[in-house]
This record gives structure tokens, C-alpha cells and sequence, in this order.
């Protein structure tokens, strides 16, 4: 059986007309989702006792899929990948898994993040390093690393993941996926671990753009439990899809995307960024103008410092409700300091760590004008300058980081501070809110890469429209990772 | 004297007239049971979020209003980062600093000894309480039932020069809390805590130039009145001991904390150890534009507050300011008090029972005016029975303190023990007729000019009829008889 390569659409047919059982989907997807345990370590929990769901009209109904494990989901441990909270079985569900579940979707294991989604390679998961399926020696990137390895491989047609600087968009890059997170606000974070508030996302990795489209369709909606949620019942993502995309106009940024502003560029940033050009020319002859616009430069090398400023600020706070005294492994100590400081100590890794130091040092009384807030001024000009972007332009089109994915042993890849900008920009995303999605372009030495569209707020159905129109001109559409493709 | 005190304080109160938190779903409900009122956000568990509850802040934009503070544009709030087991998420959401806070410089006009003085207030804003702690000999409790509930922080400018100021301006902040609906404002409940800034400068200088105002001291956690007067008296003497010694240049700003059993304050932390709170805007929380209609809404909606009450009782009811006062002291006594009314008594008589009888009774008792039995509707018929003459003025104490003591309505008391005037002219008259008949000297006398005889054969009827019949009525049915003959 191959039914868990199938789109949603063709798994839905399937479902409905009776040629496959959801029960039978499930088992495969959790057949598949044994083998790559072994083989790439994507998984914190599988769930072998999935049952299946009565299907009705709903597209999602009787489907396999996968959650990050940083959703909060009733009576199944929900760790953020951390030591911290490896214990810990939630009472409540995050508000777009409850969705989801509605819908009829069958979730089949929960996936390895960055611990608590602070990081971009899928190594800091406290159950270990997550190896990407096109090449084990190589990483998913991440955070949402585990969802990007299992929906490569075919366990199942999407998982869902969160991004807080480009945690879907770019492991969705390197595993040669999809990878959605729409406007801030449009899926509810409630039940989604807080890792930095102001630019976590929900969203979704699939291997189309129209599963996406579906997906998000169903996580969706305002939710009384968020006030950044918003009523978004008029946007049907799904349905606008319609491939039309005649007059819409995209740019890239020339500071960005010239092969010139790299001058010790190596092979592979040569020809990913030769590709995008490729990918450029396809957009044209579906019609599109594409134009080259020019950012300050000086602006966008900011991009990446404004990022770590308010990212690890809000995370100092956001995860100082974890003390391992109400919830979580409790720790030894003689007094609840010392009990504090034992579970934080010995249950983060040195990277967050780190990143916790940098959080409160940054909103120190004597350091927080230097830094806290100026990152916030740089974050409004950077998000102004997209904004005039949106102003001409239906969205900006630019390849995904400096390549394909990077090796887990990181002294094969040449470390080029030049390249900074292309592996950071999506973060601008997180910044503005905006709705932004990958799709895989094309390959580098077998290894696929991605180019990105983001658009205005709000304007997700164009974006996606875009996205779907481009998705079509190329042949990666659905594409399992090599080596995957088998029958179980 | 030579020198003079400086007192600013921050009062909190907890908003406790809503139907649940201030970011939180649970119940905003004063209970014995600890830890029954949570909800997940309210122990900081992984992926909630802060819903800030409108009706919370559309009563804090009403004690700006009343303060006579300015209301910003925008509402938003910010996060105070601190760790403390009484706060799960470890941090409080607060309005402290930079983001305009529900309220800010206003002037609020309080009686102290008879004396209308104003208070400058600095601001007031909203955030959560925290929970609440019991401390034993080798443990603490705590009940996170209280953590989340609204409480409205208010900061005056050192705008105090005695302990009785502060005192005064407190319990007028009270009776604005407990008359605009805002909050029951009771410090039994702890819903009312206090932080107290006294400082002491020499006389002669000048106050308006705040170099001269000596070194602050802050004074935490006092949880009564009482305990802020004394923490002023105590700090006032003790800086003033300091500066007659020799030794106050060696005071510090620092924290204090009262310590109500010993009736001192003990040193906490100097402010070179303050701690570093690292504000920064919630970011779960968008800004939002407060609308000006529903401003002009919450202003309009304002309810008529204690010194409109005692006018109106003095203008329109002819009481006196002292029985004016005691009715509006309290929000519950002055609302039975204009209840009774409303049934249809009589302002003044109203106004007599409940201070000379109720209150008295209350005070004795150590109970509140909703603890009793006796409604505003069964004062009415009592004051009725007696205007009537159904029951003497006398007899009416007597049913209202049995009504009070056995819980029984006034009808009831006065059929059970008989009380009632024989008010029927027929019964009287036969009684009267029986009298005349076995007194008929007192005709005789009475016809001789012997007027006062009438007093006389009255009593004999009272006698009669063990004091039930109608003195008034009975005495002019008697003369009319005697009249007739």
C-alpha cells in the first residue's frame, strides 16, 4: 500500500467510494511512522492506538496526520521536546487540534521540535537529533523538523507545525515540502507552547499546496481562549485556489537574491540562487510581473539581531511558568528556589539556555532601551518597508536559505557570514504577521530547496493562489522523499 | 512641631463585582474552599493565554472617571517578569509603567475631621492579584483562588501629612469602591491592601520642591486601616527619633514591612536591591482603541455615590447631617435605608428606626444590615402598625427587637404576644359601658368639674383590657359617653 503518498483530495475519494478503510490508512501511516523512528528519530510519541473516525464530507475526515509536540493535547504527553516537560500529560487541547479533531482528522504521533521550538535544526529535541529522509547525515532544519521528516516520507499527507522565526518555512525547504503559516492571528495559539508570543505562529507542512490550503481551512478560526484571533469565516483558502494569476505582480529584493553581494558564494548558493532565477521565469509565463526591488541593506542585516532580541525576551518570560512545581518532573531541593533551580537547570539544554540569558539581559532597566527597544523600533521599520512592498506588489518572492540542507556534522558546510540575510529573511514574516509559504523549486545534488512567497495581512488566498499557480509549472508537487517510496 | 510628614499611598482593591477573572474564565468568587476557583491559566499550565475580562475594565475605567483621572487611548498592558510561588506564570500583568494605565492624574475631594481637603492622585491602574499564602511554623498554604482576580491599583501623589489624612482619604476610597459597584471593598475578605510611602522634612522648608521631602520609606502589606494608621504613627516617630539623634542622614530608601503583632516595621531591602522587573508590553493582549461612546456610557452609568446620597437625604428629607451621615457610612445600610422607602414609609420614621434601633442592634451583634431578618418591606409595616395606632410607638421597639432576636415578621410578634390595640370602637365601647357602671361616682365628679376623673376611669380600661385598647381612642369615647348622660 502507498495510500499515504495520496493527496487529501484522492484519500478523501478513496475514503468516500470505499476503496480504502481509514482503519487500513491508519495503519499504514503508523507502519511508516515506525520506520522512520528508526531511521530519522522524527516522532516523541506514536500513537499505536489511533482509531479511525467515521468519514463524512469533510475532506480531513478519516486522514492520518501528525502534531508538533509543542501542541497541547489532551491524555497524550505533550513535551515541547524538553526534558522539562517529558512527563507531562496535558488536561486540554490546543484550540486547532480540537478543530482539527472535529473535522474528522486522525492524529497518528505527535513530532520532535528544537526544544520548545527555539532553534532551526532539529538537533536540541530532548529525544535526540532529527535526520532529514532525503539524506541522513544532513538536518530537517527546524524547529518543526520531526513534522517536516514524516510528511517527506510519506507517513501521511500533512502535519502540523509552528513558526516563530521560519520554523515551518524552512525545514519545509530542506525536506522538499510545503510549508504554510498564514496571518498571525488567523489559527488560534491556544494550546500552542508560548515561545516567543508577539511572533509564534500555527501552521501546517504538507506536500501541496492545495493540502495546505485544506488544512489551514480547518485549523482556522477566532477562538474566545486568544484575542490576537480574528474572524476569518470569509476566507476560503481551498476554494480560491484557482490558478489565475495573470496581472498579479511579485518582487525580489536585489540585496537579497544577486549572486553579486556574495563574493566567496559557494557551488551550491550559486546554483540555488540560479534556480530562483529559473523559478522567477516560470512566474512570468504564468503570467505575473516580476520585479527587482531595493531594500536598505543596512535594514535587512538587522533582520537577524532583531529576531534573537524579542524572541529570547518574550521566551524568558514566556517560559518562566516552568518551575517543575505545579506540572512537569519536580525536582529536589530544600526550598522551592532551590527545587526551581534544580529542574530548570538540569531540564533545559545549554542553547536555551543561553538564549534565556540573552532574554534577560536584553530587558535589563539599563540595557532595554539599547536593545529591547530598538529591536522593536528596527522590527516597525523593517515590517514598514514590507508593507511598501504590499503596496505594488501582491507579494515578495525570494529563495529559501543559502541552499540545501545542511550536514548534522556542521564542519562540511563553509560558514559564510555574507549569507546571514538569505538564511534569516523569513523571520520579517514573524515580524509583520505576514501570511507566507514555501514550496519546493527544484534541487542541488540530489537535495531539494525551496523559494518562499509572503504577502500582505489578511491576503492569504492570494498568496496561496500564487503559490498553487507556481507549485503547477513545476514537477515537485507531491514529491516523497528517495528511499521512502516504498510499499508497506 | 518641626517637622512634617510626607504620605503617599497605593491602595489595592480587588474589583470583586464580576462574574469571573480578570484574565481568566474562573469564577471571580470569595470562597472557603481553596483551590476550587482555577482554571488552567490561572497555574500558568503550557498554551493559555490572557482574555481580559470587559466588564473588569469597564469598572476600573469608572474608579478613573470618579478619581477625576484622565483615560487613555488605548488599553493595553504589560508584563511585570518576577518569580514568586503565588504567581504560576511568574510574571503579573500589570498596567505599571509605560502603557497608559486606566486612569491617570486626578483629584479626589475627602472629609478628615470635618475638613474637606483633596488628594492628588498619580494613577490607577488594573492587574491580577496573586494568590494567597498562609504561612505555618514549617509549611505555607497557598490558594490560587484569589490569583487572577481583578485588582485595581491606586497611586496618590505624597499628598498626606498625618496618619488620619491617609485614614480618612482610605475610607472614602472604600465608600466610592463599595457605592459604584466596584468592589465590596472589604479588608476582612483582604480585598483591600495598602502600601504606605511617609517620609518627614523640616517644617520651614519648602514643600512644593520635592528635594526637601526627606528619604521614602515604603511600608508593604498593610491589611487594615487600623494597621496603616499605626504604621505612619510608628514611622513618623521613628524618623523623627532618628533626626533628633543624629542618625537620620544614615536612613536609606528602603522597604519596610509592618508587622502588626509587634506594631513596628522591619527592614526589607534597601532600593539598591530593587528588584528589576523587566517590563515589557503583553504581548497576548492587543492594544485596542477605547471607544468614546461606551466611555460616555460607563461615565453616564456612574451610581449616585455617598455625599449625593446624604444631600438628598438632608435636602429632600429634611434629615439631620449627623443621622444624614451614619446612613451613608455604609453603602448596604444607606441602600435598606432608601429600600425602605421605596416600600412606602415615612423618610424621617424610616430614618429613626434604622439608626436608633437597627444599628444599635447591629453593633451589638457584630452583624452586617444584609445578616438580618427584618426586611426593608417588614421596617415599612412595623412604622405602618404603629402611624396606625395598631401598636404603640413603645410596643413597636419591643416587636422590632423580638422580630430581630426570634426572626419572625413584625404581624406575626404582635399577634403571638397579643400586642394588638383594641382599635374597634364597638369593643371599647362595651368595656367603657362596663366602667361607667361600676364607677358611677366619676360621672358625677366629672360633671362637678373633676376633669382629670377621665384619666382614672381610662386606666380602669386599659385594666380591662390589659392594656390592648387604644389610649387616644378610648380616652375621647369616654368623655363622649359621659357627655351623653
Amino acid at each position: 500500500m502507498k495510500n499515504c503518498f495520496k493527496s487529501i483530495e484522492e484519500l478523501h475519494e478513496d475514503l468516500k467510494n470505499g476503496h480504502i478503510k481509514s482503519s487500513d490508512l491508519i495503519k499504514e501511516s503508523l507502519s511508516r511512522s515506525h520506520k522512520l523512528q528508526e531511521d530519522c528519530n522524527a516522532f516523541v510519541t506514536i500513537l499505536d492506538d489511533a482509531k479511525e473516525v467515521e468519514v463524512t464530507d469533510n475532506l480531513l475526515s478519516g486522514i492520518p496526520y501528525g502534531i508538533k509536540d509543542n501542541y497541547s493535547t489532551k491524555g497524550i504527553l505533550s513535551t515541547g521536546s524538553s526534558n522539562t516537560l517529558k512527563d507531562y500529560v496535558p488536561f486540554f487541547t490546543a484550540t486547532s487540534i480540537e478543530n482539527l479533531e472535529r473535522a474528522g482528522a486522525v492524529p497518528v504521533n505527535k513530532t520532535v521540535l528544537d526544544e520548545f521550538g527555539m532553534g532551526g535544526t532539529g538537533t536540541t529535541g530532548h529525544t535526540g537529533v532529527v535526520k532529514n529522509p532525503w539524506d541522513k547525515t544532513r538536518m530537517c532544519a527546524g524547529s518543526s523538523a520531526g513534522s517536516a521528516a514524516a510528511v517527506a516520507a510519506g507517513v501521511y499527507p500533512y502535519a502540523t507545525g509552528s513558526d516563530t522565526g521560519d520554523s515551518i518555512r524552512k525545514p519545509a525547504a530542506y525536506c522538499g515540502i510545503v510549508g504554510y503559516k498564514p496571518t498571525y492571528g488567523m489559527i488560534s495559539r491556544y494550546g500552542l507552547f508560548a515561545f516567543a508570543s508577539s511572533l509564534d505562529h500555527c501552521g501546517v507542512l504538507s506536500r501541496s499546496v492545495k493540502d495546505a490550503a485544506i488544512v489551514v481551512d480547518n485549523m482556522k478560526g477566532i477562538d474566545k481562549n486568544d484575542m490576537t484571533s480574528w474572524d476569518s469565516k470569509n476566507i476560503h483558502l481551498f476554494d480560491s485556489l484557482t490558478g489565475d494569476v495573470k496581472g498579479k505582480k511579485l518582487c525580489y529584493i536585489d540585496e537579497i537574491c544577486n549572486i553579486n553581494n556574495y563574493p566567496n558564494a559557494s557551488k551550491e548558493l550559486k546554483e540555488h540562487l540560479e534556480n530562483f532565477n529559473k523559478t522567477l521565469d516560470k512566474c512570468k509565463e504564468l503570467g505575473m510581473k516580476v520585479e527587482c526591488v531595493h531594500v536598505d541593506k543596512t535594514l535587512l542585516n538587522a533582520i537577524a539581531s532583531v529576531y534573537v532580541v524579542i524572541s529570547c525576551a518574550e521566551a524568558t518570560s514566556n517560559m518562566s511558568n516552568l518551575t517543575g512545581i505545579i506540572f512537569g518532573p519536580r525536582a529536589e531541593g530544600d526550598n522551592y528556589i532551590d527545587m526551581m533551580k534544580n529542574y530548570r537547570t538540569k531540564g533545559f539544554s545549554s542553547l536555551i539556555k543561553r538564549r534565556f540569558v540573552i532574554g534577560s539581559y536584553v530587558l535589563q532597566a539599563q540595557n532595554k532601551d539599547r536593545y529591547f527597544f530598538n529591536a522593536q523600533r528596527a522590527r516597525r521599520l523593517l515590517v514598514d518597508e514590507w508593507k511598501k512592498l504590499f503596496k505594488n506588489y501582491d507579494g515578495v518572492i525570494l529563495p529559501v536559505s543559502s541552499g540545501p540542507a545542511k550536514h548534522l556534522d556542521g564542519s562540511k558546510d563553509v560558514m559564510d557570514e555574507n549569507t546571514t540575510v538569505l538564511e534569516e529573511h523569513l523571520q520579517v514574516g514573524n515580524f509583520g504577521g505576514f501570511p507566507s509559504i514555501t514550496i519546493p523549486n527544484g534541487f542541488i545534488d540530489g537535495l531539494p530547496v525551496g523559494v518562499n512567497i509572503t504577502g500582505n495581512c489578511y491576503d492569504d488566498e492570494n498568496v496561496l493562489n500564487m503559490a498553487y499557480a507556481l507549485e503547477g509549472t513545476m514537477e515537485y508537487k507531491n514529491q516523497i522523499a528517495k528511499g521512502y517510496d516504498y510499499e508497506v | 512641631m518641626k517637622y512634617k510628614a510626607i504620605i503617599g499611598l497605593e491602595m489595592h482593591c480587588e474589583i470583586s463585582e464580576t462574574n469571573s477573572k480578570v484574565f481568566s474564565s474562573a469564577p471571580n468568587a470569595y470562597t472557603d474552599c481553596p483551590n476550587s476557583n482555577i482554571r488552567p491559566l490561572d497555574m500558568g499550565f503550557p498554551g493559555t493565554l490572557p482574555v481580559v475580562n470587559k466588564e473588569a475594565v469597564r469598572k476600573a475605567l469608572m474608579a478613573s472617571m470618579i478619581l477625576g483621572c484622565k483615560q487613555p487611548e488605548y488599553m493595553y498592558f504589560e508584563r511585570k517578569n518576577y518569580y514568586y510561588p503565588d504567581m504560576p506564570k511568574n510574571y503579573q500583568i500589570t498596567q505599571e509603567t509605560k502603557p497608559a494605565p486606566v486612569g491617570i492624574y486626578g483629584e479626589l475631594k475627602y472629609e478628615c475631621d470635618g475638613e474637606i481637603k483633596v488628594a492628588r492622585i498619580n494613577n490607577i491602574h488594573l492587574e491580577e492579584d496573586a494568590a494567597s499564602q498562609d504561612h505555618y511554623s514549617d509549611f505555607s498554604t497557598i490558594d490560587y483562588n484569589r490569583a487572577g482576580v481583578p485588582l485595581l491599583e491606586l497611586v496618590t501623589e505624597p499628598t498626606f501629612h498625618s496618619a488620619k489624612e491617609a485614614v480618612s482619604f482610605l475610607e472614602t476610597m472604600r465608600s466610592i469602591y463599595q457605592y459604584s459597584g466596584i468592589s465590596e471593598a472589604d479588608s476582612k475578605k483582604g480585598q483591600i491592601r495598602c502600601d504606605v510611602n511617609v517620609s518627614i522634612m523640616d517644617e520651614d522648608l519648602d514643600e512644593s520642591d520635592p528635594k526637601n521631602w526627606g528619604t521614602k520609606v515604603e511600608i508593604k502589606n498593610v491589611n487594615s486601616f487600623g494597621g496603616v494608621r499605626d504604621a505612619i504613627n510608628y514611622e513618623i516617630a521613628r524618623q523623627i527619633e532618628a533626626k533628633e539623634d543624629g542618625t537620620y542622614d544614615q536612613i536609606e530608601q528602603q522597604t519596610r514591612r509592618w508587622d502588626e503583632e509587634s506594631g513596628t516595621t522591619v527592614y526589607m531591602r534597601s532600593k539598591v536591591d530593587a528588584i528589576d522587573y523587566k517590563y515589557f508590553i503583553e504581548p497576548n493582549i492587543p492594544k485596542y482603541k477605547l471607544n468614546k461612546n461606551w466611555l460616555d456610557e460607563i461615565r453616564n452609568s456612574i451610581p449616585r455615590l455617598a455625599p449625593e446620597r446624604k444631600e438628598t437625604y438632608m435636602n429632600e428629607y429634611g434629615l439631620s447631617n449627623y443621622d444624614a451621615t451614619i446612613l451613608v457610612k455604609e453603602k448596604d445600610v444607606s441602600d435598606y435605608y432608601e429600600e425602605t422607602i421605596k416600600c412606602g414609609a415615612d423618610a424621617k420614621l424610616a430614618s429613626n428606626w434604622i439608626t436608633s434601633v437597627i444599628l444599635g442592634y447591629l453593633n451589638k451583634e457584630f452583624k452586617t444590615i444584609n445578616e438580618i431578618y427584618v426586611t426593608p418591606l417588614m421596617l415599612t409595616e412595623l412604622i405602618d402598625m404603629v402611624g396606625k395606632g395598631t401598636i404603640s410607638s413603645k410596643q413597636g421597639k419591643e416587636v422590632l427587637f423580638k422580630c430581630l432576636d426570634e426572626e419572625k415578621d413584625p404581624k406575626t410578634i404582635v399577634e403571638e404576644s397579643g400586642m394588638k390595640q383594641i382599635g374597634s370602637s364597638d369593643e371599647i365601647l362595651k368595656v367603657i359601658l362596663e366602667v361607667l357602671e361600676e364607677q358611677p361616682q366619676g360621672i358625677e365628679q366629672y360633671k362637678a368639674g373633676k376633669t382629670n376623673i377621665v384619666d382614672f376611669l381610662v386606666g380602669q380600661v386599659m385594666k380591662k383590657t390589659r392594656g390592648q385598647a387604644n389610649p387616644a381612642m378610648t380616652r375621647s369615647m369616654m368623655i363622649e359617653e359621659i357627655e351623653k348622660r
